[in-house]
């Protein structure tokens, strides 16, 4: 061993993120005190990024199972089954932290390790979506971050050439020190080709596949484990840079390995690298491997086994392949113009053994190392949480004018057009794209197939702050409401929980009480969760972002051509409101923008009903008796037909007006941007009204016309009086100008 | 008619080229590898868009030195059809097989958008079934799509009526608002002398299904194929 290293002691492990009592646990687990190399290990494999320390315990009280369900938990993706022998891999991640430090590579890099983890699956990925929360983008340093994350996202999907097709980006102040970036992925394979990351076969090569390894990224794991101080900008060297180009060939050299069927097992090597993969490749397939790591293909001179092992470079594989066809194997990756090296093998002992030029560097049981420790560490609701939720909205003032109000909503940052960034995504390569974004969810069809899939991210900080429980089996609500909108069926649910500080006995109570509220939502909805990520620590000197879930759904639709998008279709068509009354204005977008409160409490949410709503929607999409439906989210009804009205104005046409009228007899402010769940708005051909309302009455779910499509002017009356009516012309430029006026 | 399509290493609309041939135009394609110089059973090449070599250097310079580009001289000297779009157009500019470059975009980054293409020459065989004045609806998606040529190579393109495509608005005008990527006078696609050789940005391939949201793409294949008769009407099958 080189004779360098330093000492291995309490302090040492303590540097590196491990506790006194987890320092204990390795030496009792090894009846010895670790090598540097081995402390390396722990350290990487039992950060809380890596082993979900605090967050395991909980995440086990999500519904994980359902008949179409091909791949729960636990691998590097989930996959359900879509029928015609097609399945979807698909799964969300963060990258946070790197983002905050670097946005450019940081983002870029989110991107390249979701790719890995769908198309080690053996799936081609077919979609990106990201969801991306930021401070106020009329701040500089924000507007930094949003542009280097944007391009960032930009860089890395369109030279790889996977369409981003959707997600959602929001603002509010909590996250202005620390934004995330959750990116989702979600990647077409035959159900019966799926393969894992498993470390099967006593004897089989374990093969080093992809980019060389460098001095990068080394502690990435355990940086995504801490949260941030003045200092951040010191950490840049822990983030990764990514290389598109080497990424689009190690797909092709992967799924054309996969199909000689010479490939037992592969796993990307994301957090963590080496160390992770050669721990719990053979962990999960209860075997053991050896590895040399002089003959990991590097970038860089004189690297130490530590070095080699906690390196974070990008764009790498560990792959298992089948003894006696590594001539097949090689071939691939030659053909690609990729490393393909062997770097040792599966053997029938339970440990990892690294050898660096025949020195053992670590001899450590596998299980020790993919075992992390497990807390269920004190949680308990803030004492502050109380009196925000007693704060009545409507003790505030009125606004005087509605119509500008509703103007000053559609020109929000969070509510307003996202053009700027996606048209700098490729949406459309593949042509799979039918419903591009700017509608409640994305749909892409499966050619050779009649079939389509929708997508969409959803979750709510404000709402989950207030109300973590309600408010996360919002989030999932209205994920699968945007799917069923475009007229998918919601298959599976992957999710990335973004907290601050577990070791904080509030944010676990965020935390365990939203896991609780996605746990209710999926069971009721009937859709499992497949996957997904948690990162905690998402701090900045101390100050936690909202809670935020973010919850993505997958759904099929049986016909592609039967869909639907948003926007109004035609002046003369009928609309309708679907779901219940009830909604409110605690931490709705309204109490923010006008009122800059965070406050209040949530509308009720009834899963069975918003289970019934879904399905109707669903019904009047697949019989194509509506031309448009779209969610109520935030600002209420009143931007929900504000965004029917612009929305579809994509291609330079115009907006389409409408008039609507409700009889509700509460405050008008209430009425109109109060926010709630299960409400859908739909527009109905006039000669198709008979048929739909007898679809909503077999339904048996609350609805009621509320007007029409048509003109130049957007005109709500409530109760008969006029509150409402503004050109559409001025909303459309509200819309289309409220963020991009910051960025351009 | 033959098509072979080409990947690069980064290639991307390889798929989607050989998707539209095969399952919407339904005519015989195959992949031609980039180390590939045998294009002797081809009638048409495809050079694709994509990052092709991960587009270092410049976009399309590497490419534009590979083996099978190289081959492409003897294809087009023998009057084979070369389509280029997006990352092909650049290949096929920084190989020298049409004038010009391509930059960075103007607004420095990246757009993925519809367009709507002014048709100025009408005597190619990718655009002969096409009206002079027609505007053509196809979406870009490029980072380094901006045409430039110098003064003399404008005008001796000008004079043998090279510019193919231009950017222009829904109703056919030319100007800098219709313009995704600050292009020298709007230029959007050129031919070489023969006309045998087609450069565009956008991607007619993602333009030829209805389900993809238009179908103008096709127009070049089927006037490629000869589908077309004068009046711009399809000849039936």
């Amino acid at each position: 061993m080189a004779g360098t290293e330093p000492k291995v002691t309490l302090d040492l492990a303590r540097g590196l993120g491990l506790t006194a009592d987890e320092y204990d646990r390795i030496i009792q687990r090894l009846g010895r005190e670790p090598s540097y190399t081995e402390l390396g290990l722990f350290s990487a494999l039992w950060s809380e990024h890596c082993a979900y320390k605090h967050s395991r315990v909980f995440l086990s009280r999500l519904p994980t199972r359902a008949p179409h369900l091909l791949q729960g938990p636990g691998e590097n993706a989930g996959a359900v089954d879509i029928g015609d022998g097609w399945a979807i891999v698909f799964k969300m991640e963060s990258h946070n932290h790197p983002s905050f430090i670097e946005p450019f590579q940081g983002a870029a890099t989110g991107v390249g390790g979701i790719l890995r983890d769908i198309f080690t699956m053996g799936a081609r990925p077919i979609a990106i979506l990201d969801s991306l929360r930021f401070g106020d983008p009329a701040d500089a340093k924000t507007r930094r971050l949003i542009d280097g994350v944007v391009s960032g996202i930009s860089w890395y999907g369109n030279c790889f050439g996977c369409p981003t097709v959707g997600g959602e980006i929001g603002f509010a102040p909590e996250y202005a020190g620390n934004p995330l970036v959750n990116v989702m992925c979600v990647g077409l394979v035959r159900a019966d080709r799926i393969f894992r990351a498993r470390a099967e076969g006593v004897g089989n090569p374990v093969f080093y596949v992809g980019n060389k390894t460098g001095r990068d990224g080394i502690h990435g794991a355990t940086m995504a484990s801490a949260t941030f101080d003045d200092e951040a900008e010191a950490k840049r060297p822990t983030v990764q840079v990514g290389d598109p180009f080497t990424e689009k060939l190690l797909l092709e050299a992967c799924l054309e390995a996969m199909a000689t069927g010479a490939v037992v097992g592969i796993q990307d090597m994301g957090a963590a690298g080496l160390a992770c993969c050669t721990s719990e490749m053979p962990a999960r397939s209860g075997t053991g491997m050896e590895v040399e790591l002089s003959t990991v293909p590097q970038r860089e001179a004189d690297m130490t086994p530590y070095e080699l092992l906690l390196s974070e470079s990008q764009e790498r594989m560990l792959l298992v392949g089948a003894r006696g066809r590594e001539e097949e194997l090689r071939r691939v990756f030659a053909k690609w113009e990729l490393d393909a090296v062997k770097i040792g093998e599966v053997t029938g002992g339970a440990d990892l053994v690294v050898r660096h030029h025949g020195d053992e560097v670590a001899h450590v049981p596998v299980d020790a190392l993919a075992d992390g420790p497990r807390y269920e560490k004190a949680h308990a609701p803030p004492a502050w949480l109380a009196e925000r939720r007693a704060f009545e909205p409507l003790s505030l003032p009125e606004p005087s004018d509605y119509g500008e109000t509703l103007v000053s909503l559609m020109a929000a940052p969070t509510i307003a057009s996202k053009e700027w960034a996606y048209r700098q995504y490729d949406q459309q390569v593949g042509t799979n794209t039918l419903v591009l974004p700017g509608s409640d969810a994305a749909v892409l069809r499966i050619k050779g197939t009649r079939r389509a899939i929708a997508i969409a991210t959803d979750g709510s900080g404000r709402q989950v702050f207030l109300d973590p429980r309600r408010g996360a089996a919002m989030a999932v609500c209205e994920a699968a409401r945007n799917v069923s909108c475009a007229g998918g069926r919601p298959l599976g649910v992957t999710d990335c929980m973004n907290f601050g500080s577990p070791e904080r006995p509030e944010i676990l109570w965020q935390f365990a009480e939203a896991i609780e509220g996605i746990a209710e939502a999926c069971r009721v909805l009937e859709v499992p969760v497949v996957g997904g990520n948690v990162s905690f620590y998402n701090e900045t000197s101390g100050t936690a972002i909202l809670p935020t879930p973010i919850v993505g759904v997958v759904g099929v639709l049986e016909d592609a051509g039967r869909l639907a998008t948003q926007w109004f279709k035609a002046a003369g068509q009928r609309i309708a409101l679907l779901g219940p009354d009830a909604v409110s204005l605690g931490g709705s977008e309204y109490l923010w923008t006008v009122h800059e409160r965070l406050a209040g409490r949530l509308a009720p949410l009834d899963l069975e009903v918003e289970r019934r709503v879904q399905s109707a929607v669903r019904a009047a999409v697949g019989a194509r008796l509506v031309t448009a439906a779209h969610d109520c989210a935030e600002g209420g009804l009143a931007v929900a037909l504000a965004e029917g009205c612009v929305t579809g104005t994509r291609g330079g046409g115009a907006g389409i007006g409408c008039e609507v009228a409700v009889d509700v007899a509460r405050r008008l402010d209430e009425t109109l941007f109060g926010e709630g769940p299960s409400r859908v708005v739909v527009s109905v051909e006039a000669e198709r009204q008979r048929e739909f309302e007898a679809l909503m009455a077999e339904s048996a779910i609350p609805w009621r016309w509320i007007g029409s499509t048509g003109g130049e002017r957007l005109s709500i009356r409530v109760t008969g009086r006029l509150v409402v009516d503004v050109a559409v012309d001025r909303i459309e430029h509200a819309w289309r100008s409220g963020f991009e006026r910051h960025m351009a | 008619m033959r098509f072979g399509v080409v990947v690069f290493p980064g290639t991307w609309s390889d798929c989607d080229f050989h998707y539209v041939i095969s399952e919407v135009i339904r005519q015989p394609v195959k992949y031609v590898w980039h180390r590939d110089r045998n294009l002797a059973d081809l009638d048409c090449v495809v050079l694709p868009g994509g990052f092709s070599y991960g587009d270092y250097l410049r976009a399309g310079a590497v490419a534009g030195k590979s083996p099978v580009v190289e081959a492409l001289r003897d294809f087009v000297a023998k009057g084979g059809y070369v389509l280029g779009s997006c990352n092909g157009f650049q290949i096929l500019c920084e190989a020298g097989l049409l004038p010009g470059v391509l930059m960075r975009n103007e607004c420095l980054q990246y757009r993925c958008q519809s367009t709507n293409l002014l048709v100025e020459n009408v005597e190619t065989p990718f655009t002969r079934g096409l009206r002079a004045g027609q505007v053509l609806t196809m979406p870009i998606s490029h980072g380094e799509g901006k045409y430039y040529a110098d003064a003399p190579t404008l005008a001796e393109l000008k004079a043998r009526h090279g510019i193919v495509f231009r950017y222009a608005t829904a109703d056919g005008q030319v100007v800098k608002g219709a313009n995704p990527n600050g292009s020298v006078e709007n230029i959007a696609g050129v031919v070489n002398e023969t006309g045998t050789v087609l450069g565009l940005m956008p991607h007619p391939e993602r333009a030829a299904e209805t389900a993809m949201g238009g179908t103008d793409g096709l127009l070049l294949f089927q006037s490629l194929l000869g589908t077309l008769v004068e009046d711009g009407s399809f000849l039936k099958r």
